[in-house]
C-alpha cells in the first residue's frame, strides 16, 4: 500500500534520500525526468513511511500520507 | 508672510506636513538638521525615526520602509549621496518612491563644507548601474523648498521613482520667512507589502528586461511630457539668456533686471526640475537669440551640457553656449554682470 | 503511526538549488514553522544575494531581494513600520558576514525584533566558491588555493556566539542540515526564534550549516559528513547560544 507520494521531476538525484533510509526502500530509475535526473522510486513493500525522506530531501519530492 | 526658519528645519517639517513617516540616515554637514529635527518630530506624530549605522544602511532602511508603502525620506551631502547610489538603482528598479535629499556641498571625494552645484551630472544621470533616471527637483528659496518637497513625494508616489530633492548647502543653513504647508492625511499607496501577499511579484527569473525597458520609456517619456517645472522672463526677445537653478538662479533672476535696467536685452530661465529638464522653456525663448549663458557653482560646468543639447533639440545648433563656472558659493549679481560683459566683449569663448 | 507530512504552498516549486544543497531544507523547515505558528499568511522575506537569491520565484510570500549584505537594514525598515508582520532576513555567510557584516551585526546590537537565518556553507557559493569568513584554515577555495592561510585572512566568524556573548539580544543559535536528528533539532531553533519575533522578545538569529556539493567537490553525503565530523567538532557548535528568557 503506498503511503508514500513522489513528485519525480523534483528530483536532484542528490541521494540524501537514500542514505537515510532506514529500510532501504528507495532507489534510483533508470528513467530520467525533464532536468536529467534519474528520479527516486519507493519500494513500497519495504517502505514504513516514516517520514525521514521527507525530511532530509531539499526539493520536496516527498509527501508522506498520514493515516486515515 | 511665515515666520522666519532655517531652511533645514523647513524642509524637515515639510516632510512630516507631506505624510512622511519614515527617516533614516546618516549625520553630514550641510544636511544634518534635517536629521536631528526629524528624530524628535517623527516620534510627536508616531512615525519611524532610524539614526543608521551608515549612509548604505539609511538608504536601504528607506527601501524596507518604502517596500511597505510608507512614505520614506533620508538626506545627506556628498560623498553620503555617493555611498547611496546602489539604493537608489535598486529603488528604481523595484519601482519604489522615496525621497533622497542632497544638500550640495563642493568637492569630489570627502569635499568640503563649501556650498556648491557640483552634483548636477550625477544627480540627473544617476550614479549608479543601469539606465534609470530620478526626478531631481531644485529650489531657490525656502518658501519654494517646503513646496517642492511636497510635490517630491508626490511625484515618487505618482511614477514609482525616486525624487532627488536637489539643494546647495547654503539654503539649509540660511534663514527666511516661510509658509509652511498643512498637515497632510497619512496614507500608505497600496502596492506595499502587508504580509499577506496580497499583490504578486513576478520571481527575479521570469523578470523580462525587454518588455520592461519598453515599460520604463514610457513612464519617463510621460515625466518628461508632463512635469517639467521652471521659472523663466524676458526671452521672447532677449539677445541672450541666462540659465541658472537653485540660489544661484536667483542671483541670476536679480542681475538680469539689473542688466534689462540697464538696456541689455537678457533673459533668465530658471529651472526647478532639473530631471526632466525644462525643454519647453527654451520653445518659448527669442528665435533670434545669440547665446545661452549658465551660471553655475561648479568647476568644469555641467548644466551648460544639458543646456547645449537642449539648444540643439529646440533651436539651432549653432547658438553658442557659454559657461564660466564659478566653483563654489553663490555668485553675486555683481559677478554674472562681468561674465555677461565677458561674454558680449568676446572675452569668454563659448563652450559649445 | 504514519504523521502526514506535505511541503508547505508556499514553497511547493521547483528551485534552483544544487543537488544535495541545505537550502531546500532551511526554507521548508522555514515554511513549515510558519504554518505551524499560523504566521504563513504574515511574513514579509529580506532576501540575500548569492545561492538565497535563489529562492527567486519559487517563495510565493512578500519578499524583497535586497542588495548584497544589506538585507539586516531592509528588514530593519520592514519591521519598524509593519510591527505586526513576521519580518525574516534570509541570508547565506557571505551576505550576511563579509559585505553585510556592518548591517548584519547593527541589526542584532539595535536587538531590532527580526529573525535572521544564515545558511553558512564556509564559502561564497553562488559565485563559484570563493573564501568566505567561514572558511576553514586550510580550506581550499577558488581564491585560497593553497589553503586557507588564517593569520594573513583571519580566522573564521563565530555570528551567533558574538551576538548572544555582546549584544542584548533575544535568541542566538546555531543548527546544522545534515541528519534527520539535526535537521529536526534546527527545526526547534526555527521555531524559538520565529516564537521570540512574534512574542516580541527583540533579535532572533539562527545559523544554519549546510553542505555545499558543488564548491566542495563532494556529494551531498561526504559534505553531510564533513560537517557532523569536521566542521562542528573543531569549530562550528551546534546549540543554543542565548536561550529564549522566561519561555
Amino acid at each position: 500500500m503506498q503511503k508514500v507520494l513522489t513528485k519525480p521531476d523534483r528530483c536532484k538525484q542528490c541521494g540524501l534520500c537514500i542514505a537515510s533510509c532506514p529500510t532501504k526502500s528507495i532507489s534510483f530509475s533508470e528513467d530520467i525526468n525533464k532536468d536529467g535526473y534519474c528520479y527516486t522510486m519507493i519500494d513500497h513493500e519495504k517502505c514504513i513511511a516514516c517520514g525521514i525522506c521527507y525530511t532530509v530531501c531539499p526539493d520536496g519530492v516527498y509527501e508522506i500520507l498520514g493515516d486515515k | 508672510m511665515g515666520d522666519m526658519i532655517k531652511g533645514n528645519e523647513a524642509i524637515a517639517e515639510a516632510a512630516i506636513r507631506a505624510g512622511a513617516r519614515f527617516y533614516a540616515g546618516y549625520p553630514i554637514t550641510p544636511s544634518t538638521e534635517i536629521m536631528e529635527y526629524l528624530s524628535g518630530r517623527l516620534e510627536e506624530v508616531g512615525g519611524t525615526f532610524i539614526q543608521a549605522e551608515s549612509e548604505i544602511a539609511g538608504i536601504n532602511m528607506v527601501i524596507g520602509a518604502s517596500s511597505c508603502g510608507v512614505r520614506a525620506l533620508t538626506a545627506s551631502s556628498g560623498p553620503g549621496i555617493s555611498l547611496k547610489q546602489e539604493g537608489m538603482t535598486t529603488l528604481s528598479d523595484e519601482e519604489l518612491p522615496a525621497v533622497v535629499i542632497n544638500m550640495v556641498r563642493y568637492g569630489n571625494g570627502i569635499g568640503t563644507l563649501l556650498t556648491a552645484q557640483c552634483d548636477y551630472l550625477r544627480e540627473t544621470r544617476g550614479g549608479g548601474n543601469g539606465d534609470y533616471r530620478c526626478i531631481v527637483l531644485c529650489p531657490s528659496s525656502i518658501q519654494e523648498a517646503v513646496e517642492l518637497i511636497t510635490l517630491a513625494f508626490d511625484l515618487a508616489e505618482k511614477y514609482r521613482m525616486v525624487s532627488v530633492f536637489m539643494s546647495e548647502g547654503a539654503l539649509g543653513q540660511m534663514m527666511e520667512p516661510c509658509d509652511l504647508p498643512k498637515m497632510q492625511e497619512v496614507k500608505r499607496y497600496g502596492w506595499g507589502f502587508d504580509g499577506k501577499y496580497t499583490n504578486k511579484l513576478i520571481g527575479i527569473f521570469d523578470r523580462d528586461s525587454m518588455k520592461e525597458s519598453v515599460l520604463m520609456n514610457e513612464k519617463y517619456n510621460k515625466v518628461k511630457e508632463n512635469e517639467q517645472r521652471w521659472e523663466s522672463g524676458y526671452v521672447d526677445d532677449a539677445e541672450y539668456v541666462f540659465v541658472s537653478y537653485g540660489l544661484p538662479g536667483r542671483s541670476t533672476k536679480g542681475a538680469v533686471e539689473q542688466l534689462r535696467a540697464e538696456g541689455h536685452k537678457v533673459g533668465f530661465i530658471r529651472p526647478i526640475t532639473v530631471w526632466p529638464f525644462p525643454v519647453k522653456a527654451f520653445e518659448e525663448v527669442n528665435p533670434n537669440v545669440k547665446g545661452f549663458i549658465t551660471i553655475e557653482a561648479n568647476a568644469t560646468g555641467q548644466l551648460i551640457d544639458d543646456v547645449a543639447l537642449t539648444i540643439k533639440k529646440v533651436l539651432r545648433a549653432d547658438i553658442p553656449a557659454y559657461c564660466n563656472p564659478h566653483v563654489y558659493g553663490i555668485p553675486s549679481m555683481k559677478t554674472i554682470k562681468e561674465d555677461y560683459n565677458k561674454v558680449i566683449s568676446g572675452e569668454m569663448k563659448e563652450v559649445y | 503511526m504514519a504523521k502526514a507530512k506535505k511541503v508547505p504552498e508556499s514553497i511547493d516549486r521547483l528551485m534552483g538549488f544544487c543537488p544535495g544543497c541545505g537550502h531546500g531544507v532551511v526554507i521548508r523547515l522555514i515554511a513549515e514553522c510558519l504554518e505551524e505558528l499560523g504566521q504563513d499568511k504574515n511574513v514579509i522575506f529580506g532576501i540575500g544575494v548569492g545561492c538565497s537569491s535563489l529562492l527567486g520565484g519559487g517563495l510565493e510570500t512578500d519578499r524583497r531581494h535586497c542588495s548584497h549584505g544589506r538585507a539586516g537594514a531592509v528588514c530593519t525598515g520592514m519591521k519598524r513600520v509593519n510591527p505586526d508582520n513576521i519580518v525574516i532576513a534570509y541570508q547565506g555567510d557571505g551576505d550576511a558576514y563579509s559585505i553585510g557584516l556592518a548591517e548584519t551585526t547593527a541589526a542584532a546590537y539595535r536587538n531590532e525584533n527580526i529573525t535572521v537565518f544564515i545558511v553558512n556553507n564556509t564559502n561564497y557559493g553562488m559565485t563559484g566558491g570563493q573564501m568566505s569568513h567561514t572558511t576553514m584554515p586550510g580550506q581550499i577555495t577558488t581564491t585560497s588555493p593553497h589553503g586557507r592561510n588564517c593569520d594573513v585572512t583571519g580566522y573564521p566568524i563565530r555570528f551567533p556566539e558574538l551576538v548572544a556573548s555582546q549584544f542584548n539580544v533575544a535568541y542566538s543559535a546555531r543548527g546544522s542540515i545534515t541528519s534527520p536528528a539535526q535537521i529536526n533539532n534546527a527545526k526547534k531553533y526555527i521555531k524559538n526564534a520565529l516564537e521570540a519575533q512574534i512574542n516580541h522578545e527583540g533579535y532572533s538569529v539562527v545559523e544554519l550549516l549546510s553542505g555545499c556539493p558543488t564548491n566542495w567537490g563532494m556529494s551531498a553525503m561526504e559534505a553531510k559528513t564533513r560537517i557532523d565530523e569536521d566542521l562542528t567538532p573543531s569549530y562550528y557548535p551546534v546549540g543554543e547560544f542565548k536561550a529564549r528568557e522566561g519561555k
